[in-house]
C-alpha cells in the first residue's frame, strides 16, 4: 500500500475553484487513529472501568455471580484496550517512552498513568477471585479498581476533545456525561447478560440511568454543536448514532420490564445495551472525522466567534 | 474562561524563559510577506534538501499551480496558489483572463511556531519541546507516533509519516539555528517574502509593511498571527496577507484548545464523581433481592 496521503481514507472533497476554503482542504490535519482501535477503545476502556465499579458494588453487597462476571470483563476489556492503543501507536515498540513524563496538559499522558494504575488492580481483583487467594488483598484491589473505573470511564472524554476536531471539541461540556452514561450502560448490559436474576437489580438500575444520562447528554450536544450538529445526524455516524440510541433506549426499557422476571429478557436487554454503547462511541468518533474533514467545520465557527467578538472591526 | 491554565506559557511571557531556559537568545520567527511571493517553491526544495524532507508529490490540488497540497509530515513549507477573479493590485494590468479580472494569491505556508502550542501541550512522551529560540521541535528519538499532536493543532501542521510511523514537522531548522544561520526556505527566498529575524523587530517591520501597503491602495493587506493576545498567543511565524485566512486554507480564529482544558478536566472530575454516586444508588436500599 501506498504511504501516499491521498490513497488513505483521509481524502477530502476537491473543488475546483477556491472559495470559503482552499480547494475544499480540511484546515487541520484530520486525526491519524484507526477506527477500529481507538473508537473501539473508547467503547472498551469505559466497559472496562464502568465494569470494575458494578464489580466492587456487587462484591461489597454479596453478589458473587455479578461481581466476577463484571471483574473478568473489566480485565478482559482493559487487555483488549492496552492492545489496541500500543498496536495503533506509529512506532509500537516504543509505547513505554509514554512513562517519560508526565503531563496534566495531555490527557494523553494522564490517561496513560490512570490505565498504569488501573490495570494491574483490575487484573489482580480479578485473579484472586477466580483462584480463591488472597481475597482481602482481591477486594482491596477491587475497590482501587472502581475509584480509578471512574476515570478510565471519563478521560476518554477529555481525550478526543482536547484537540481542534471540531465536533469533539465543541461537545466538551457534555462528552464527559455522555461517556460516563455510555460505560454505565454497557457494564450493566455486560451484567444483565452474566448475572442471576437473584443477583441483577443493580444491574438493571445501573442500566436505566446510565442510558438516560447518555440519551440526555447526546441531546444536549446536539443542540449545543449548532451547524457542527450536522456530523452526528448525516453520513455513517448518523446512522451509527440513531441504531444507537434506539438499542440503548430498548435496552434500558426491556431491562426495566423483563430482566428482574426472565434470563433471556435479560441477556437481550444487556445485548442491546452493549450494542448501542459501542455504537455510541463508534458514531462520534465518526462524526469527529467527519468534523475534521470538512473545513466549513472549522471556519464557520470560528468566523461567527471571531465576528462576535468584534463586530466592527476594520481592517 | 477564568480558570487557572495548565500550561505555564499562558500566564504570559517569552516562552524560552517560562519553559526553564535561564539565559537564552532572542526568540526567533517568520514574517512570511505574501504580497512579494512569486510562487517559485524555492522554500520547499530548500527545506526539503536541507532537512532531508522524503519526497512526496501527490498531483495538483485544484486547477492552480500547486502540487504539494498543504502542510504535513513530508511537507514543511507548502506555497499555497489561489487564482481570483479580482483585479491586480492597484496597478493597470493586461494580465487577463477570459477577458476579464485575474489575480493570483501565492503563499509560502509553515509551522506557526505557536506561543501557545498546543502539540507540546498534548505530546505525551515529550518528544515536542521549546527550545532556546522560543521555536517549537519534535525530537524523532522520543516521538512514537501517537498521533495525538496532529489534531491538537488548530493550524494542520503536524502530520504522520505513514511508512515510518512518527510525527514530523517544521523545526524552523534549529540545526541551522545554533550555528547563527538563517533556515533554509528563508535563505532560499529570491524576494524576502520569508523573513527570518527576533520576532520583536519582524512584528515591527510586519506593521510597517502593513502601513505602506494601505497607503498604496491595497486596502486588503493584513497581518495573520502577529497578535500576542489571539488564541495561540502570537505565533512565531506570521503572515502577510491579501484575502481572508480561510481563502489561504488558515483557520481565521484559532484557539490553543489547551485552554478549555481546566474547564473539561472539572467536567471529568464531576462525570467521574456522579458515575461512582450512581452506582453507589444502584446498591441503596434494602435486601439484596
Amino acid at each position: 500500500m501506498s504511504r501516499r496521503r491521498a490513497d488513505r481514507d483521509r481524502n477530502f472533497p476537491r473543488e475546483e475553484h477556491p472559495g470559503d476554503s482552499y480547494y475544499g482542504r480540511p484546515i487541520i490535519n484530520p486525526p491519524v487513529w484507526e477506527e477500529r482501535e481507538i473508537a473501539g477503545y473508547l467503547f472498551t476502556g469505559g466497559l472496562a472501568g464502568a465494569s470494575s465499579i458494578l464489580a466492587a458494588g456487587a462484591d461489597l453487597t454479596g453478589r458473587p455471580t455479578l461481581a466476577r462476571g463484571s471483574r473478568a470483563m473489566a480485565t478482559g476489556a482493559i487487555g483488549i484496550s492496552l492492545l489496541a492503543l500500543v498496536k495503533d501507536l506509529g512506532r509500537p515498540e516504543r509505547f513505554l517512552n509514554m512513562l517519560r513524563v508526565f503531563k496534566p496538559t495531555s490527557p494523553m499522558s494522564v490517561g496513560v498513568w490512570i490505565l498504569a494504575a488501573y490495570s494491574p488492580l483490575a487484573a489482580g481483583a480479578a485473579a484472586s477471585d477466580f483462584s480463591g487467594r488472597m481475597p482481602r488483598a482481591g477486594r482491596a484491589a477491587g475497590l482501587g479498581a472502581a475509584g480509578l473505573g471512574s476515570a478510565v470511564a471519563t478521560y476518554t472524554a477529555a481525550l478526543i476533545s482536547n484537540t481542534a476536531v471540531p465536533a469533539w471539541h465543541e461537545g466538551r461540556g457534555e462528552l464527559p456525561f455522555l461517556f460516563a452514561g455510555s460505560a454505565a450502560s454497557a457494564a450493566a448490559g455486560w451484567g444483565l447478560v452474566v448475572a442471576p436474576l437473584s443477583e441483577n437489580k443493580p444491574a438493571v438500575r445501573m442500566a436505566i440511568i446510565g442510558a438516560a444520562v447518555e440519551l440526555g447528554a447526546e441531546r444536549l450536544m446536539e443542540r449545543h454543536l449548532g451547524m457542527i450538529a450536522e456530523t452526528l445526524h448525516d453520513g455513517r455516524a448518523g446512522r451509527c448514532l440513531r441504531l444507537a440510541k434506539a438499542l440503548t433506549a430498548a435496552g434500558a426499557t426491556s431491562a426495566g420490564l423483563l430482566a428482574r422476571r426472565n434470563r433471556l429478557g435479560a441477556i437481550a436487554a444487556g445485548a442491546a445495551l452493549l450494542t448501542g454503547s459501542a455504537l455510541t462511541r463508534f458514531g462520534i468518533f465518526e462524526a469527529g472525522m467527519t468534523s475534521a474533514r470538512d473545513p466549513k467545520y472549522t471556519v464557520e465557527p470560528q468566523r461567527a466567534r471571531s465576528e462576535r467578538s468584534a463586530p466592527s472591526r476594520v481592517e | 474562561m477564568t480558570d487557572e491554565p495548565l500550561n505555564v506559557l499562558m500566564r504570559g511571557g517569552d516562552p524560552a524563559t517560562e519553559s526553564g531556559y535561564g539565559d537564552h537568545p532572542e526568540r526567533v520567527g517568520f514574517f512570511t510577506d505574501t504580497s512579494i511571493c512569486i510562487g517559485c517553491k524555492a522554500c520547499e526544495v530548500a527545506c526539503k534538501e536541507w532537512n532531508e524532507v522524503p519526497d512526496d508529490l501527490v498531483g495538483w490540488a485544484g486547477s492552480s499551480h500547486d502540487n504539494s497540497e498543504g502542510l504535513g509530515a513530508d511537507r514543511w513549507r507548502h506555497v499555497a496558489f489561489i487564482e481570483q477573479r479580482l483585479p491586480l493590485g492597484t496597478r493597470a494590468s493586461n494580465f487577463k483572463r477570459d477577458g476579464g479580472d485575474f489575480r493570483w494569491l501565492m503563499e509560502s505556508d509553515v509551522c506557526k511556531h505557536c506561543t501557545h502550542a498546543a502539540c507540546l501541550d498534548a505530546c505525551p512522551t515529550g518528544a515536542i519541546f521549546r527550545t532556546e529560540f522560543g521555536t517549537v521541535v519534535v525530537q524523532p528519538d522520543i516521538c512514537n507516533g501517537c498521533g495525538y499532536c496532529v489534531p491538537a493543532c488548530p493550524y494542520g501542521v503536524l502530520d504522520k509519516r505513514e511508512d515510518d510511523g512518527r510525527i514530523f514537522k517544521c523545526t524552523l531548522c534549529y540545526d541551522r539555528l545554533g550555528e547563527g544561520q538563517e533556515p533554509a526556505c528563508a535563505k532560499a527566498c529570491p524576494t524576502d517574502s520569508i523573513q527570518f529575524g527576533p520576532l520583536e523587530e519582524l512584528r515591527e517591520r510586519a506593521g510597517d509593511r502593513v502601513r505602506e501597503l494601505h497607503e498604496r491602495g491595497v486596502g486588503e493587506a493584513r497581518l495573520y498571527g502577529e497578535d500576542p493576545d489571539d488564541g495561540v498567543g502570537g505565533a512565531g511565524a506570521f503572515f502577510l496577507l491579501l484575502d481572508e485566512p480561510e481563502v489561504y486554507g488558515l483557520p481565521p480564529d484559532p484557539v490553543v484548545t489547551t485552554r478549555s482544558l481546566p474547564g473539561t478536566w472539572k467536567r471529568v472530575g464531576i462525570a467521574a464523581g456522579a458515575l461512582l454516586a450512581g452506582a453507589a444508588a444502584c446498591f441503596a436500599g434494602p435486601g439484596r433481592r
